[in-house]
């Protein structure tokens, strides 16, 4: 089976989330990667040095520049031809390029696998991870998309990938970027970090939560996550929110502040390694899934704790 | 302009799901069951829409069993004008729903679809990507602002860094995050006009849509559950504890 893998790029770097997809995609049979982009020569050549790689497609154009699903769809369709599995990795991106291209093949799509159990059958979480099905595809050709905690990263070097370049229909007009307020942080990021503290509703206010969760954040060298709720009333902005609808983190260690436990966060965190939760109310659901717990205040706690670090 | 929103009856967020003892699914039994929470965003948003003038009417589809009419009827009495469930009491998958969403679309020309961007039972995320795809329309995908100027809308995604803006061709479709709105409760008088108001009713063959599943699910498991473990009982020990897993 030759599998084409989509690589998350900002057309200067490989991000990591591709690394688990290509994992992934390696227990399938051989592995091809498309790298769409403008200006995206270095991410093909990057591209071509991930362990376990048999070739590189680049398609390199102004339209691809930003990613938009209504042009890399088509460029992808018109690729699979060749191939018998399209990959991406579960980001927002993948998210949003993955079922255009499902739909335009006429297939059903397989979304956040955890694991491949057989040439069509894989694992994935439903129900906010409550229930895991196992499900077969009956398809001819397959469309997935990777959870990146569930597989192991390739190796980003040592391959020596054959690199192609392809073109495709470019711009469909139907879309067109307007821009990004990306934010930018001196922090691990979230969802590769060893170590994150997530501060919840209990936080208050968006200048208590940065002078009591940053401080612990940076004595860990964590990177910072937050609730749903701590970040629906403001404290932080929307990509620091772990859980079903935000991100999925699987860290050495999550330290719980003052979050109650939803099942919905407990989703996005709880193949964490350990799990360390401080909360005021000893029966908060939270500490039924802790490794360690602290039945505290944490404006007492988290400062001592940060002081005693 | 019209706005068509499809809404998905599925199990209560508030509800933990249990997984049947046989492995065949979640038990649904006696459930509460409510409308997944991103379309009541969708709805919210469509009312917005109307009560500024940018639209003029919405209609409301719900794919699934007789019982999907009570989710259409709370669409309706939070404010959309009619509904139409598609009915069947299959398990339909994102692209026979998007399939099905397609000739309806074709049927009632809006110039916007919102969808929810997930359904919280079967986590898909393909829905609204995928009607687009059929379409040939293009997708605002995980929303957190919308503005509707002339014949494009302004779309404010939700994306892993923080936020990205689109601006989209009509007819467009759009799928909803969680900060797009907060959706109203539909007062008791609303709920008894939406009694009265037009519910059409059909079947995925009107539509010549086959709704055979292409994934078999061979098993559904609970997750490896996890122990609660201690509890220390200050800071120290906690530090103590942070030592030895060597992170401090
Ligand atoms: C469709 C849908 C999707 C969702 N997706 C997500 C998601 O992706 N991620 C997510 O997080 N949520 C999500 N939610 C929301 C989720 O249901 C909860 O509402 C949310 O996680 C609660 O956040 P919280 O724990 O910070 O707040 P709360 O539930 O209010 O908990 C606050 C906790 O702080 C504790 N506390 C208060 N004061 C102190 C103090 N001084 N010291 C110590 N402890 C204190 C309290 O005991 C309480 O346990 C979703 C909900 C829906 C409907
Ligand atoms: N059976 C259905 N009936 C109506 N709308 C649906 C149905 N299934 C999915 N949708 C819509 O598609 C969105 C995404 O669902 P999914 O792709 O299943 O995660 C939902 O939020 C709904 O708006």
């Amino acid at each position: 089976m030759k599998t084409l893998v989509w690589v998350e790029h900002d057309n200067a770097s490989v991000k990591d989330a591709t690394l688990a997809a290509v994992t992934a995609a390696s227990q399938l049979g051989e592995v091809h990667l498309l790298v769409a982009g403008s200006g995206c020569a270095s991410v093909g050549a990057a591209a071509a040095q991930i362990a376990g790689v048999a070739k590189v497609h680049v398609a390199d154009d102004a339209a691809y520049a930003n990613a938009l699903a209504e042009n890399v769809a088509p460029l992808v369709v018109s690729l699979m031809a060749d191939h018998d599995a399209f990959v991406a990795p579960a980001t927002s991106n993948g998210k949003n390029i993955a079922p255009r291209v499902a739909a335009l093949l006429d297939v059903a799509q397989l979304s956040d696998i955890l694991s491949v159990e057989g040439p069509k059958t894989f694992t994935r979480p439903t129900y906010a991870g409550n229930a895991i099905a196992t499900v077969e595809s009956t398809d001819a050709k397959l469309v997935i998309t990777v959870r990146g905690t569930a597989f192991a990263k390739a190796d980003a070097s040592g391959g020596s990938a054959a690199v192609e370049s392809v073109s495709g229909a470019g711009d469909a007009g139907l879309s067109r970027f307007v821009g990004a307020e990306i934010a930018k942080s001196d922090r691990p990021e979230l969802t590769s970090a060893k170590v994150i503290v997530s501060g919840g509703r209990a936080l208050k206010d968006s200048d208590t939560f940065k002078a009591t969760i940053f401080p612990l954040a940076d004595k860990l060298g964590a990177a910072v996550g937050a609730s749903r709720a701590a970040v629906d009333a403001g404290y932080v902005p929307n990509d620091y929110q772990v859980g079903q609808t935000g991100k999925i983190v699987a860290p050495e260690v999550y330290v719980a502040v003052g979050i109650s436990g939803a099942i919905q966060h407990l989703a996005g965190m709880k193949d964490s390694k350990t799990i360390i939760a401080i909360n005021k109310d000893e029966d908060a659901p939270i500490f039924q899934v802790a490794d360690i717990g602290l039945v505290a205040d944490l404006f007492n706690a988290v400062p001592e704790l940060t002081g005693k670090l | 302009m019209k706005i068509l929103v499809p809404v998905k009856r599925v199990i209560d967020y508030n509800v933990k799901p249990r997984v049947k003892a046989d492995g065949t699914g979640v038990d649904l039994a006696n459930v509460k069951m409510s409308m997944n929470p991103f379309d009541e965003i969708a709805v919210e948003e469509a009312i917005r829409l109307k009560e500024k003038g940018v639209a003029t009417e919405i209609v409301a589809v719900s794919v699934g069993p007789q019982k999907a009419q009570e989710t259409l009827r709370t669409a309706l009495a939070m404010g959309a004008d009619r509904a139409i469930l598609v009915q069947t009491d299959d398990e339909v998958e994102p692209l026979a729903v998007a399939k099905i969403l397609k000739t309806i679309a074709a049927e009632e020309n809006p110039g916007l679809v919102i969808l929810g961007k997930q359904a919280i039972d079967d986590d898909s995320n393909q829905t609204g990507q995928m009607l687009a795809a059929l379409l040939g329309r293009p997708q605002g995908t995980f929303a957190s602002a919308v503005t509707v100027e002339g014949d494009s809308v302004t779309v404010t995604r939700e994306v892993d860094g923080g936020l990205e803006t689109v601006s989209l061709a009509m007819p467009a479709i759009v799928t909803t995050d969680l900060r797009l709105n907060e959706p109203r409760y539909a007062s008791l008088p609303n709920i008894m006009k939406a009694k009265s108001k037009p519910l059409a009713t059909k079947t995925p063959a009107d539509y010549g849509v086959d709704t055979t599943p292409r994934l078999k699910t061979l098993k559904v498991a609970e997750p490896a559950a996890r122990s609660a473990g201690i509890k220390v009982a200050d800071v120290d020990a906690l530090v103590g504890k942070l030592k030895e897993l060597g992170v401090a």
